[in-house]
């Protein structure tokens, strides 16, 4: 494996078991062979994933996209060190996440991820600055030390004025690149993005998006999920899924860039 | 490695953080957690309250008993019940009952570890000095009185033996007495008269127990007196007898009894020994007294007995204090279940931002700790006030005890955490997938 892969998954299987039925598929079988309707009408199991290999690389722009149920959300679980897949290895890093426990999991999401969600999801007690440290907290960070760090990431996304403002006194936009300071403060291996401007209006989402483009013109990999082909279009490399599986894979030679 | 290391140099700060945390989260819903720490505020107020008052009363009951004194053990005679009242009419003998010289000095021969036999006679009459008139009790002692019964020589001297020995017409009076009888003189160079004798005052004292209740030689209630004469024994014995003869409360006839002593106070050297002794001067009094016609009281006992019934009332008023923090717990479990209901995405956004389960219960744990401890100092503050305006405005006497408070105090955490465990562990083992996608 090359020290350049960031993200490298062989083989993953996510599977839900419904009502603790014993699954009449076994995991050990080539599950991508098995045709798509035999698996829905298999009551016993639902098959997010079958199978998924991926493999990104450092300083990459990828988008994942895909219509509802093709397990595109499961794989941004399983990615982000949400969940681990039921079967198959998931390299992050050079770190086997599908055999860790939970709280190796929620270090390496602290340390290894920066996430940024379609609906913000700032901590509403806390100031600008203070969200943006709420990562560096769950490190053991001594917060006294980490807030040089924090105004500058504040500074970085447009609100050196804003630091002590309370995220109900804030735009949706402004919101977005509090959550991008916030995805930015462990100074992560790679930032995922689910839907980042579902909840903009589209200029705004434009400059969120031209704010990641600058981020991964800084060197930061970006894995973005995404129902737009707008937003896709600025990626490297578009994995389209279908059916828990990988549909197709698309290389944009002349990603949209920030105008 | 680095978080190790970090976790170690760093845990008071970062406890501060978290509890700073929590406050901020219940500043957010200020009524919510002001009504929430209201049922632990009442709950930590009752109980010291409670506490208090049964303190305060049972302080009370302890202090008359131990002026009693706990290494002493008190004999009193009494009048036996049946012969007394005979036909009614005219009586033609004399009542013999009650304790004697004999039984004094046999206690302080026979019973082992006695330190002092303070006999006493008892009478009622009335002293007189110039034109004034009290009626007084004529107490004939010995001169260890003020030792065992606790009465200080404020001027002059107590009795001693020589006057005792010769039976010299002298007294001691208390202070009360001495400012009725001697408005204007002083009475260390006067005599009072009692019965046609006079006697030379010689000594003021003061009585620690002046309100205490000493039973007459006929009357079982006794009056709160402090009007005292004292003289030597062996002068009561001579100059009164030990013939009472009374008028009886029908009006025909006289009635007559033989008293020799109203009262002996034994002390012991500790009080190690009194429970023995106690049965030792019953048996020993058995003997010699065919009726039941003396009674022992036990201070010691008495003290033990209050302290019984002072466990009991503690234990009935902490209980009903105890009900009331448990329902302010209840409360605040339900506010930290709907909280976690509430703020579930934000658990979510917390675990994946890189918070493992035991953060997410320390972050809970914490709020609720913190609203109850709050509302237990809030509480403690109302708690210590509340005996003070009692006391103030009902002459009920209270007494708070540092326990107390920190049995509140302590309660109240413990009601935080207990409460709070439930709470915490539910909102720490949300799955972070379905937390992130609650709306």
């Amino acid at each position: 494996m090359s020290r350049n892969d960031i993200i490298r998954t062989k083989g993953m299987v996510k599977r839900y078991l419904l009502g603790g039925q014993e699954p009449k598929i076994k995991i050990g079988e080539d599950i991508r062979a098995i045709p798509q309707e035999l698996l829905i009408k298999d009551e016993t199991q639902v098959l997010a994933l079958r199978g998924v290999d991926i493999l990104i690389r450092n300083g990459e722009y990828v988008a994942i996209m895909g219509p509802s149920g093709s397990g595109k959300s499961t794989m941004l679980s399983i990615l982000g060190c949400l969940d681990r897949p039921t079967s198959g290895e998931y390299f992050l890093g050079g770190e086997n996440v599908a055999t860790m426990t939970d709280d190796e999991l929620s270090e390496i999401r602290g340390r290894r991820i920066g996430f940024i969600f379609q609906s913000y999801n700032l901590i509403s007690q806390l100031t600008v600055i203070e969200n943006i440290q709420v990562p560096l907290f769950y490190q053991g960070k001594d917060l006294s030390e980490t807030w040089d760090r924090c105004v500058e990431l504040a500074d970085l996304v447009g609100l050196a004025d804003r630091q002590e403002h309370r995220p109900n006194q804030l735009s949706g936009g402004q919101q977005q690149r509090v959550a991008i300071a916030r995805s930015l403060a462990n100074d992560p291996l790679m930032i995922l993005a689910d839907e980042p401007t579902g909840n903009l209006d589209s200029s705004t989402g434009q400059e969120i998006l031209d704010l990641i483009d600058r981020l991964n013109a800084d060197g930061k990999t970006i894995l973005l999920v995404t129902h737009d082909n707008a937003v896709a279009k600025r990626a490297h490399r578009v994995i389209h899924m279908k059916d828990g599986l990988i549909d197709r894979e698309v290389n944009n030679r002349q990603p949209t860039t920030a105008s | 490695m680095n978080r190790l290391t970090s976790l170690s140099s760093g845990t008071a700060n970062r406890l501060f953080s978290v509890v700073r945390l929590g406050i901020k989260s219940l500043l957010l819903h200020k009524l919510r957690s002001g009504l929430t720490m209201l049922g632990i505020i009442f709950g930590v107020c009752s109980v010291i309250v409670m506490l208090a008052i049964g303190e305060g009363a049972s302080f009370e009951a302890q202090e008359s008993i131990k002026k009693l004194g706990s290494e002493n053990i008190i004999i009193r005679s009494l009048k036996p019940p049946e012969e007394s009242q005979d036909s009614g009419g005219n009586r033609s003998f004399e009542l013999v009952y009650g304790l004697t010289y004999d039984d004094g000095a046999r206690i302080q021969t026979t019973v082992p570890g006695v330190r002092y036999v303070l006999p006493m006679r008892i009478l009622r009459e009335n002293v007189r000095f110039d034109q004034f008139q009290v009626p007084c009790q004529i107490i004939g002692t010995t001169p260890i009185y003020p030792f065992i019964a606790g009465a200080d020589v404020v001027r002059g001297r107590f009795l001693c033996t020589i006057d005792d020995r010769h039976q010299q017409n002298i007294c001691a009076i208390t202070v009360g007495l001495a400012r009725r009888l001697f408005p204007y003189q002083d009475p260390l160079t006067k005599a009072v008269k009692v019965n046609g004798v006079y006697y030379r005052v010689v000594g003021l004292i003061r009585e620690k127990n002046s309100a205490d209740q000493r039973s007459q030689a006929g009357d079982m209630e006794g009056e709160p007196l402090d009007n005292n004469v004292y003289i030597p024994l062996n002068t009561s014995r001579s100059r009164m007898g030990e013939l009472i003869t009374k008028r009886l409360s029908s009006g025909y006839g006289m009635e007559a009894e033989r008293v020799e002593l109203h009262q002996i106070t034994v002390q012991m050297q500790d009080t190690e020994f009194v429970e023995v002794a106690e049965s030792q001067i019953k048996a020993l009094l058995d003997r010699f007294h065919d009726k039941n016609d003396y009674e022992v009281i036990v201070p010691l006992q008495l003290l033990r007995q209050a302290e019984r019934t002072k466990r009991i009332f503690n234990i009935v008023l902490g209980s009903i204090a105890a009900i009331s923090l448990l329902v302010g717990g209840i409360g605040i479990m339900n506010i930290m279940l709907a909280t976690v209901t509430e703020r579930t995405r934000e658990i979510g956004v917390r675990r994946a931002l890189g918070a493992r389960k035991r953060d997410i219960t320390t972050q809970f744990l914490v709020e609720t700790i913190v609203l109850s401890i709050g509302g237990g100092i809030i509480g403690i503050l109302v708690g210590i006030t509340v005996p003070f305006l009692i006391t103030h405005l009902t002459e009920m006497q209270t007494i708070i005890t540092f326990w107390s408070v920190l049995l509140a105090f302590g309660i109240s955490g413990a009601v935080g955490i207990a409460f709070g465990i439930y709470p915490a562990s539910t909102a720490a083992e949300l799955d972070p997938i379905e937390a992130l996608r609650h709306e």
